[in-house]
């Protein structure tokens, strides 16, 4: 079972790119859980056809101890199992806190089951305190994946998420996998990105281009793949998804200091 | 075995360079040649020294809120908070209405996992209204603990809400334990809290009798409080409030009306004290009701203050008569107690006040210090111009007021108020130090370690402290008194209290217990070693 955890700032379509990378691996037959670890709980909403799941937190307000695994988890799109962890409204309480609870009864209610050949962790935006780490501590997920764009904050976003990644790789076994660049139509992107990447030591394993069709099928509540498998952007998840599979370059990322970031941008980003 | 700067060094040697060039700060020994001897206190304790200290929730709820007997103290948080703070500083209360006394309850939200993710408020609001049904306190208080300030529970707006819902004053205190660098930051806390909403809230414009006096600082650990009321109701002066021991939450809201505050534990409540000047007019007189001596010395100051002449024959009398009664009872205690040795580390006060009746006693204190004190509690007030406040006491909210402008009235004239500082100590405290002799060690935040060293070093007959250190000197094969809460027994302040206490120690010194421990050094050479810092 490989436990991949999908990282990147707000809004750069972590949710979007990872349901739509899980359906095509859905497609090749793969068994997969998605984990949203965010209190919006929005992580699974198309590969189940809308928000229609009730949290783990919520359950566990409402039940008490004894939750059935049934309670919680839905089968989606390809027979996807879909979680949300949840969280508390904002302004209140403890979201990373209720990552922890959450993840925690998920083990105990024995979702990790063997036959797993994939669990995804969508976790929200920045990791901002010890709880949005959890599922790449205690041994969870040891892949990850950061979406990012060519825009600065979105590639400052991801070397913080590295300099989170690099402590907790050289204690234990997590990695980065790579970089997922969701194109934002900015100059030189591709290169732009494929430097940082390998500034980190890392690479950029797929670059998805920019396409409206993203737009239309999230609006029906479905994934591309599932809107319109013929698509050609069903296409470019497709490649990601494979790219995942056969993935083999595991790092201990290298954070970049701001000045180098700055650089790179200097360097790459403005066309002469 | 004489202490001088070079067995100290020897001593503190042990500890890493940068500790012992800290610790060294915190440590003086009695030098009067020396004109202005200056320790380092409240300060952060290092990490990893075996402190002490309490922590800012200890002092809020613990020592200041806690003794108000017909109010409410709710805490948010999980249950260990409340229930390791559940009468075990053994302030006592009685009620002539026992439904109004609500000192032997615990009540706390017990807040769960899930109240920590989706926040507590709820769950608080749900207590004060579960609180309202059961009990109908005078008022409430909330007191918050740690993790109510880490997920950020505005406890402020629920206690606001519950205010306009039942009518009561309901105050939230946000004194989480990490605030500061000891209890005493929850002193302070609770000391605005109960100057912002309490006092000065209730209607009465005058005083109710003769003599009016508010205690403050007064806990009644074991009964401590009612000794000392016993002694000035039978002078004649009014008690209009104590704060806080025994404490009702109407006689706080009328303190206003006092002609004097008496100030027991100046550490604790000197910001009450300070700002009842500052609003009210009312000087304040730093008191000791321990020890027999001090008892009629702080008796004979308040009767100076009010230059009353019946009152001041009458303080005499009572005296006089007071004396009579208990000396031939501490005759054959002194005995038993004279020329021996103690060390005396206690809280914000106590190291200072206890050491008279030692004196009294016949006993000699090698050592004294405080836990959580100010650099005032040692050096007196006079150096406050030039404490530098630092980021910790800053993170502490200081609450300015302004003199009332129906009620403010000055006690005495400008003139008086000078002529009396120069007799007593009003609006004024000297500090620890300058009652101590020299050659006596001075010790601020004593840690484990030292605490050892020490008694290894003076070998003193008793060791006067708390639970957490107790029984480490215990086994030692030193008798150890607790003068936090007094181990079950009590009242040590006034005239009676002073027998109580000798009594108790005299039979701490006539136990056999001691002759079956075998202390350490008896038989086992001292190790001899070094820590180096960095080195593993």
């Amino acid at each position: 079972m490989r436990q991949v955890a999908i990282y990147g700032k707000g809004g750069i379509g972590k949710s979007t790119t990872t349901q739509n990378t899980v359906a095509a691996l859905a497609e090749l037959g793969k068994r997969i859980m998605v984990v949203g670890c965010d209190p919006k709980a929005d992580s699974t909403r198309l590969l189940l056809h809308g928000l229609n799941q009730k949290t783990v937190l919520d359950t566990l307000r409402d039940e008490g101890e004894d939750i059935d695994l049934g309670d919680i988890m839905i089968e989606g799109y390809g027979g996807t199992r879909c979680v949300e962890s949840g969280g508390p409204e904002p302004g209140v309480g403890c979201a990373g806190r209720g990552i922890i609870t959450s993840i925690n009864m998920l083990e105990s209610l024995g979702a990790y089951e063997d036959n797993l050949d994939y669990v995804f962790y969508d976790v929200l935006g920045d990791v901002v305190c010890g709880g949005f780490a959890m599922p790449i501590r205690e041994g969870k997920a040891k892949e990850i994946y950061i979406v990012a764009s060519g825009e600065l904050m979105a590639l400052y976003a991801a070397n913080n998420i590295c300099k989170g990644i690099h402590k907790f790789a050289v204690n234990g076994e997590v990695r980065l996998g790579g970089i997922i660049c969701n194109s934002r139509m900015v100059d030189n992107e591709f290169e732009l990105m494929k430097a940082f990447a390998e500034e980190l030591g890392s690479q950029l394993i797929h670059f998805l281009p920019r396409d409206n069709i993203v737009q239309r099928a999230e609006i029906n509540k479905k994934t591309v793949i599932d809107f319109e498998p013929g698509a050609e952007q069903a296409d470019q998840y497709r490649t990601l998804a494979g790219n995942m599979d056969g993935n083999q370059m595991f790092v201990i990322p290298r954070p970049m200091v701001q000045d180098r970031l700055e650089e790179l941008m200097m360097e790459y980003g403005i066309l002469s | 075995m004489a202490v001088n700067e070079k067995t100290f060094d020897k001593m503190l040697d042990q500890y890493p360079a940068k500790v012992k060039r800290n610790r060294k700060k915190h440590i003086i020994i009695k030098d009067s040649s020396t004109a202005a001897q200056e320790i380092e206190a409240n300060t952060r304790t290092i990490p990893g020294v075996l402190t002490n200290r309490g922590c800012a929730f200890a002092g809020c709820k613990g020592v200041v809120l806690g003794p108000l007997r017909d109010v409410a103290h709710i805490v948010h948080g999980p249950i260990g908070c409340a229930y390791y703070s559940w009468l075990t500083r053994r302030n006592k209360a009685r009620s002539e209405d026992p439904g109004k006394n609500f000192m032997t309850y615990c009540i706390s939200t017990d807040m769960q996992e899930s109240d920590i993710v989706f926040g507590g408020e709820k769950k608080l609001a749900r207590t004060i209204d579960e609180v309202m049904k059961i009990f109908k306190p005078a008022a409430i208080t909330i007191s918050a603990t740690c993790p109510v300030g880490l997920i950020g529970d505005d406890i402020q707006s629920v206690a606001r809400e519950a205010r306009k819902r039942h009518g009561i004053n309901v105050m939230a205190f946000s004194c989480e334990g990490y605030k500061g660098v000891s209890q005493s930051a929850g002193h302070h806390i609770a000391n605005n809290g109960l100057m912002e909403w309490v006092i000065g809230q209730g209607k009465t414009e005058d005083p109710p009798g003769r003599f009016a006096i508010n205690m403050l600082g007064e806990y009644n650990i074991g009964g401590d409080s009612w000794e000392v009321e016993r002694i000035l109701k039978e002078i004649g002066y009014t008690v209009v409030s104590v704060m806080t021991g025994d404490g009702s939450y109407e006689e706080l809201q009328n303190a206003h009306v006092a002609q004097l505050n008496l100030v027991q534990c100046h550490r604790s409540i000197n910001y009450i004290a300070e700002m009842l000047e500052k609003k009210y007019g009312t000087p304040w007189l730093k008191v000791n009701f321990i020890g027999i001596q001090s008892t009629a010395e702080s008796l004979r100051n308040m009767a100076l203050y009010f230059g009353d002449e019946g009152l001041i024959k009458r303080t005499e009398e009572v005296i006089a008569g007071e004396l009579a009664r208990i000396e031939p009872a501490l005759e054959k205690y002194k005995k038993i107690c004279s020329g021996k040795t103690a060390f005396c580390f206690v809280g914000g006060s106590r190291g200072h006040h206890y050491q008279g009746l030692y004196e009294e006693l016949g006993i000699e204190t090698l050592l004294a210090g405080y836990e959580f004190a100010h650099r005032d509690d040692y050096e007196g007030r006079e150096i406050l111009p030039h404490v530098k406040a630092d980021a910790d006491s800053k993170n502490i909210p200081d609450l300015q007021v302004v003199p009332d402008e129906k009620r403010f009235r000055l006690k005495i004239s400008e003139e008086r108020m000078a002529e009396l500082q120069e007799k007593i100590p009003l609006s004024n405290y000297k500090g620890m130090i300058s009652d101590m002799k020299d050659g006596s060690i001075i010790v601020d935040d004593l840690n484990h370690f030292e605490t050892e060293e020490f008694v290894r070093l003076l070998k003193p007959d008793i060791f006067s402290s708390g639970i957490k250190d107790k029984y480490i000197v215990q086994k030692m094969g030193i008798p150890s008194k607790q003068l936090h809460n007094y181990d079950y027994s009590g009242p040590y302040a006034g005239f009676n209290g002073a027998v109580n206490f000798a009594r108790d120690i005299s039979m701490s010194f006539v136990s056999p217990t001691w002759n079956f421990i075998e202390p350490p050094w008896k038989n086992i050479p001292l190790l001899e070693g070094t820590i180096g810092e960095g080195e593993s």
